[in-house]
């Protein structure tokens, strides 16, 4: 395994990031409107590829109905640490059950 | 103690720990595929991108080279240029500070970042968060390297909903609005179509679409 690949997805990651920054600062004004709705965006996307992505394909199973209890728990205003742990526990549980 | 209890940190420290957690299969993962202890942990310091990290180990596990591992995880870290400009409006300090916050830009710093009303709270999100991301990763990647297959899967622990779920917390700051709403539903559509359809990486890249939508929304409810 050679260090070579390893530099350049590191190199290439940081590219990324550091281009990111270097935009905000330069175009801070005119990115506003732009940056104040890509959250909802992104991590509404992400969500969705982390709920029900397996690899190329969508798939429904234990994982979602733990994020949809997560989504219960969210909507009742719960705190994070309870969020998540009641998104695993409900996964899990399902996985023992199923 | 005290200042870990500040709502931000608590929230910060349970990312963390989730990553820590998903470090050891990565850790398994990358020792599995032939990468020695300081590969797998430079790979963490300085890729330092969870799903990039993930995506180039399973592809070399897999007998893929190097050259394909590298693109399709490079595909996965483009993201991280779209969050630059989120995060920059609370980055403090000069060039060299602001370069090294680029290193911790991550789903989870820039969500714990953008979800604060407050300036100073989302500074200190951000470093936070990043910092324990950091080092409970690495402290992951350690572990599952160290520990190898004799590791249960952590699918089993119900892992895989933790992240999802966060996220779903972190969305709600950002739904409060109409135009915020329209975004993250538009967002939502434009990844369930993606994700079958593109490689990994891209249906967040396209999601960013959803953006344009949303201004209009935004701009019809000012100009009423």
């Amino acid at each position: 395994m050679s260090w070579t690949a390893l530099a350049a997805l590191s190199a290439g990651a940081y590219a990324f990031k550091l281009v990111g920054v270097v935009a905000g600062d330069r175009f801070a004004d005119r990115l506003a409107p732009v940056t104040v709705l890509l959250p909802a965006a992104l991590f509404s996307a992400l969500i969705v590829a982390m709920a029900m992505g397996d690899g190329p394909s969508l798939v429904v199973d234990a994982r979602l109905i733990g994020v949809a209890a997560g989504v219960l728990a969210v909507a009742r205003r719960a705190p994070m640490v309870v969020v998540v742990m009641v998104a695993m526990g409900v996964t899990a549980l399902v996985r023992v059950v199923a | 103690m005290s200042l870990l209890l500040q709502p931000h940190r608590r929230d910060g420290l349970v990312l963390a720990v989730a990553c820590g957690l998903i470090g050891l299969p990565y850790g398994v993962l990358a020792d599995s595929a032939g990468l020695t202890m300081a590969q797998a942990v430079a790979l963490s310091v300085f890729t330092f991108a969870g799903s990039s990290q993930f995506a180039y180990v399973s592809v070399i596990s897999g007998g893929g080279n190097p050259a394909t591992a590298v693109s399709g995880a490079l595909l996965l870290a483009a993201r991280n240029a779209l969050y630059g400009p989120v995060v920059t409006p609370v980055l403090r300090g000069g060039l060299f500070r602001r370069a090294v916050a680029a290193q911790f830009l991550t789903d989870e710093t820039t969500a714990m970042a953008s979800a604060q009303d407050e300036p100073n709270t989302a500074h200190d999100a951000f470093w936070f968060t990043g910092l324990a991301i950091m080092s409970l990763w690495v402290a992951g990647t350690v572990a599952g390297v160290l520990l190898g297959a004799s590791l249960e899967d952590p699918g089993a622990w119900g892992l895989d909903a933790a992240f999802p779920a966060a996220f779903v917390a972190l969305l709600v700051p950002h739904v409060v609005t109409r135009a915020g709403k329209v975004t993250a539903l538009i967002g939502a559509v434009i990844a369930l179509v993606a994700v079958p359809t593109t490689p990994a990486g891209v249906p967040i890249l396209l999601a960013a679409l959803a953006v344009g939508p949303g201004m209009a929304v935004a701009a019809r409810r000012r100009s009423l």
